[in-house]
């Protein structure tokens, strides 16, 4: 019979430990684990780009419910354990599952420091230690306000960077004189913390705080003990952690600072093991993720009766801030022995410490050019010395062999058992030998087999140039996205079939290109439906099943699955009757919301499904067409109101605005379109910040494209200047059409353009008339067959099974 | 409510929903989506997904699932299990196709409705 594993905790350390123990023997043990969140194991070391938005919950998990299954271990989700009984050798839940073991693993990790300050208890002060944290910090932010995070260590540092990128205001409050004042010297904080304070995040050091100051439980302010008060709608703490023990204690396990474990990872009480942030040894705790899973690796052999043991680990880390490189391993204190070699250069923002004992590093600290770090961290752990190389050390390796090195050479210089990736423990040669023999040819390949830069990603770089270096030609950085997982083409390659093999419908291109689904997803099918409007107007047939339901309905779905209207107001321009219109048809069919959008219009709000042809006949009535608010097509043209009215008008920028609007319409593209023409360079329509955009000066007009509003912010680049109406119409046509035809689904112009090159499209519609010409007739044959008012047909009967139940049970009965 | 009292109740041709699309049927409070997929097979489940109440029938049909147009979770249509790495489950109910007429039945419905 199989031994029983039984596991608490279900952490990196412990998800490590199964791997290893599972590569060994597969069918060693039955494994039960008690997991106090309610999810599966995931990365926690990505938690600071799920905090800032770049990354989501899915993107992180390490093994997902099918890798529970396919290796048969029982995962109880939120069962925190309340008791173990050492004699009977059973675990038991808060929630009541029991299960016996024979030998036991507790890996309960770390609980973040809390200060017991008065306040400390109040709602929305908040700690940074697990995927919860970051949900209660996202959904705080979303309130907006003002983040205090105390704290200026590292993950102080992340959660203060992330909570500013969800757009709160954010105040670190920091004990000592200078942020990270363990790693950095006084110099080096400051550079850090102008970086810190460069990101818009008010820096306050030798902040000692005195209490939260709430209201009715929630969060209000913060004071410092020399009165200062700063408003706050969230507190992070983020000043430590401690390993989390308690349940050890109870039941007789020896601790100290944690848990206790001797080199075989086993505690005071013999088959009961642990690892991770909970564990001390040799008088060390851990809070980094390499020494847990060298630990991961011990344990899983001494599970398996092979001898193991764990000598204690050198860490290193990095900063996980995007923008500010900060790199710093082993030891900076000051000692009699030790000496520094500091290098700084202010105006370029580098700083590089190394601390040297004996001719031998033993810590390395770089701020603002971090590419060394890996080769000092190597001569740090072997305990090579240095004193030969010591004039010209702090320059970094490239100094050593004379002239600089390429990045790709720097990483064919290390040395084979130099560490790569300091998370996985994976050294250079590990890499190039799986690259070998398995002939990888992508970073996720490399990643999937050997964990390299899998887990925080700092060390991708190297990977990708040790890639560069093994697989040579087979590897290449700009590998194709697939459209989805439909299929393994890109973008490009599906456009340029169709184009070329002349494929004219869905399932033709589906069967042609081998599509790996019966009928596409949710992903490929409306970008090929649009590829082949696109491709072939007036021949294709638009296929609605393919489209998403707001471009389907010809309205925006809401929250509550009822829909918006939004008429055109061809140039933001309208009229007393069409204005009447609106209001009638508010009354009429009750919408509850009527609000003006950003887009100079008006946004209906609230109608239901089956109200929809009829609001839009009566709008239709007033002359209005469909605003296609919904579309991945044109929206708006934004004007100000130019030469007409304004005293600063060179040109009839509102007239201008009303005649790309009308020639523009109805066209479909492969993300929307938003434009604007402003009537002088004061910008009143914002013209410098649209996909295309219009600046009219005395001599004609400045054409604009490329700008970005949105989850980007970006300014546009100028494409080029024109004389007349006639010419400023055609260049933006030509450019959009250029774009229809490029783009990939769902890109905005600005993704376009930086994907092509913004000279690329300058070229081809500033200077080359013959190529402009044919985009702009190209254009002008599309519209031919997308002009026709959606809204008009759908009120005439089109469609009508959209907005009908197919039967209404509830309506018989009344009747 | 007669045609009620028996176990299937007629709600309609086969032909009135477009493939790869969805139709529904109001119920009191309660909505149920009736999907047609490309091969002609008819499910129905209730209109709400799991996650934020989504109505179902707006998604997109792909296969045997729909993706909600709310968040983008996809659904089986066969079970009502949300897909990949969401959880959550919809209410599904039999329906079955006699020459191009669909039948439902309604027990369930019925029971939560009430």
């Amino acid at each position: 019979m199989k031994q029983k594993l039984v596991i608490i905790g279900n952490g990196m350390a412990p998800g490590r430990m199964l791997e290893y123990l599972f590569e060994a023997d597969k069918d060693a043990y039955d494994v039960t684990i008690f997991n106090a969140e309610p999810r599966v194991n995931y990365n926690r070391l990505m938690l600071s780009p799920v905090l800032s938005g770049e990354k989501s919950y899915e993107d992180i998990i390490t093994h997902d419910d099918q890798w529970y299954l396919d290796n048969n271990v029982t995962l109880h989700k939120g069962a925190m354990v309340s008791a173990v009984d050492t004699t009977a050798r059973t675990v038991t839940s808060e929630t009541g599952i029991e299960a016996a073991y024979d030998k036991l693993v507790i890996a309960t990790g770390s609980n973040p420091f809390i200060v017991p300050m008065p306040g400390h208890d109040l709602n929305r002060v908040l700690v940074y230690r697990d995927l919860d944290d970051v949900d209660k910090m996202l959904a705080a932010a979303k309130d907006g306000g003002r983040a205090v995070v105390i704290g200026g260590g590292l993950l102080g540092l992340e959660a203060a960077a992330g909570l500013r990128e969800q757009g709160m205001d954010v105040t670190v409050l920091h004990l000592m004189d200078t942020l990270m004042e363990r790693q950095l010297d006084p110099a080096a904080g400051y550079l850090l913390e102008k970086a810190i304070t460069d990101r818009g995040i008010d820096v306050i050091t030798k902040a000692n705080t005195k209490e939260i100051i709430g209201e009715s439980g929630q969060v209000r302010a913060v004071r410092l003990d020399d009165g200062t008060l700063i408003e706050a709608s969230i507190v992070v703490m983020a000043v430590g952690i401690r390993p989390s023990m308690s349940l050890a204690q109870s039941i007789g396990v020896e601790c100290n600072r944690g848990i206790v474990v001797g080199d075989d990872m086993q505690t005071s009480i013999p088959s009961i093991y642990a690892l991770g942030e909970c564990v001390e040894h040799r008088g060390m705790c851990y809070g980094l993720v390499a020494p847990l899973y060298e630990m991961g690796k011990v344990l899983a052999e001494n599970l398996l009766d092979k001898a193991a043991g764990y000598q204690g680990s050198q860490t290193a880390t990095k900063l996980k801030v995007s923008g500010i490189d900060l790199y710093s391993a082993g030891d900076f204190a000051d000692g009699p022995n030790r000496e520094e070699i500091v290098l700084r250069d202010g105006s370029a923002g580098i700083y590089k410490r190394l601390v040297l004992e004996g001719g031998r590093i033993i810590g390395a600290v770089l701020y603002g050019e971090t590419s060394d770090g890996p080769w000092f961290f190597d001569m740090l752990r072997k305990g090579i010395d240095v004193t030969e190389m010591r004039d010209t050390l702090i320059f970094g390796q490239a100094y050593q062999g004379g002239s600089p090195l390429d990045p790709t050479e720097a990483v064919a210089a290390l040395a084979d058992d130099a560490e790569i990736c300091g998370c996985n423990g994976i050294c250079k040669s590990m890499i190039v030998d799986t690259i070998t023999e398995l002939s990888l040819t992508s970073l996720d390949d490399v990643r999937a087999h050997t964990k390299a830069s899998a887990s925080c990603g700092t060390c991708t770089p190297l990977v990708e140039n040790l890639l560069a270096l093994t697989a040579g030609d087979r590897y290449s950085p700009n590998a194709i996205t697939p459209v989805c997982k439909c299929t393994d083409l890109g973008h490009e390659d599906v456009r340029r079939a169709i184009k070329s093999m002349a494929l004219k419908s869905i399932p033709e291109i589906m069967q042609v290109m081998e599509w790996k689904t019966s009928c596409g997803c949710a992903k490929c099918r409306p970008a090929l439906n649009y590829y082949l409007i696109c491709e072939w107007p007036g021949e294709y047939e638009d296929d609605g099943q393919s489209r998403y339901i707001n471009e389907r309905v010809h309205a925006n779905i809401q929250k509550d699955g009822t829909y918006s209207v939004v008429p055109r107001m061809w140039g933001g321009l309208t009229n007393a009757k069409e204005l009447r219109a609106i209001a009638d048809a508010a009354d009429k069919y009750d919408i509850k919301t009527v609000k003006v959008t950003g887009g100079q219009r008006i946004d209906l709000l609230g109608v239901k499904k089956e109200d929809l042809p009829s609001v839009w006949a009566d709008l239709g009535k007033a002359g209005f067409v469909s605003g296609h608010a919904y579309a991945k097509g044109l929206r708006t043209v934004k004007t100000c109101v130019g030469s007409d009215w304004c005293r600063f008008g060179t040109q009839d920028s509102t007239g201008l605005g009303v005649k790309l609007e009308r020639f523009l319409w109805g066209s479909w593209a492969p993300a929307k379109v938003k434009l604007a023409v402003s009537g002088c360079p004061r910008n009143c329509a914002e013209s410098t910040c649209k996909d295309v955009g219009v600046i009219c000066v005395d001599s004609g007009y400045e054409i604009h494209f490329a700008g970005a509003a949105g989850l980007d912010i970006l300014g546009t680049e100028v494409l080029g200047q024109v004389k007349t109406e006639g010419e400023a119409i055609e260049y933006i046509a030509a450019l959009i059409q250029m774009y229809r035809e490029q783009g990939h689904y769902l890109e905005r112009i600005y993704k376009w353009a930086r994907r092509v090159g913004h000279d690329k499209i300058r070229n081809v519609i500033m200077d080359d008339a013959a190529e402009r010409e044919a985009l702009y007739l190209r254009f002008i044959k599309s519209q031919k067959y997308s002009q026709s008012d959606p809204w008009a047909e759908r009120s005439a009967g089109k469609d009508a099974h959209e907005f009908t139940p197919l039967r209404n049970f509830t309506q018989e009965a009344a009747e | 409510m007669t045609g009620m009292s028996s176990e299937w109740t007629e709600v309609g041709k086969i032909q009135d929903i477009p493939k790869r699309g969805s139709r529904c049927i109001r119920l009191g409070e309660m909505t149920i989506a009736l999907f047609r997929s490309a091969d002609d097979r008819v499910y129905a489940m209730e209109d709400k997904c799991p996650h934020k109440n989504g109505p179902l029938s707006q998604g997109i049909v792909h296969d045997n699932c729909v993706t909600c147009p709310l968040h983008n979770w996809v659904i089986s249509l066969e079970t009502g299990l949300a897909q990949g790495a969401d959880s959550g489950s919809v209410m599904t109910f039999p329906v079955k196709e006699e020459a191009g007429v669909l039948f439902l039945s309604l027990k369930a419905a019925k029971e939560v409705a009430a």
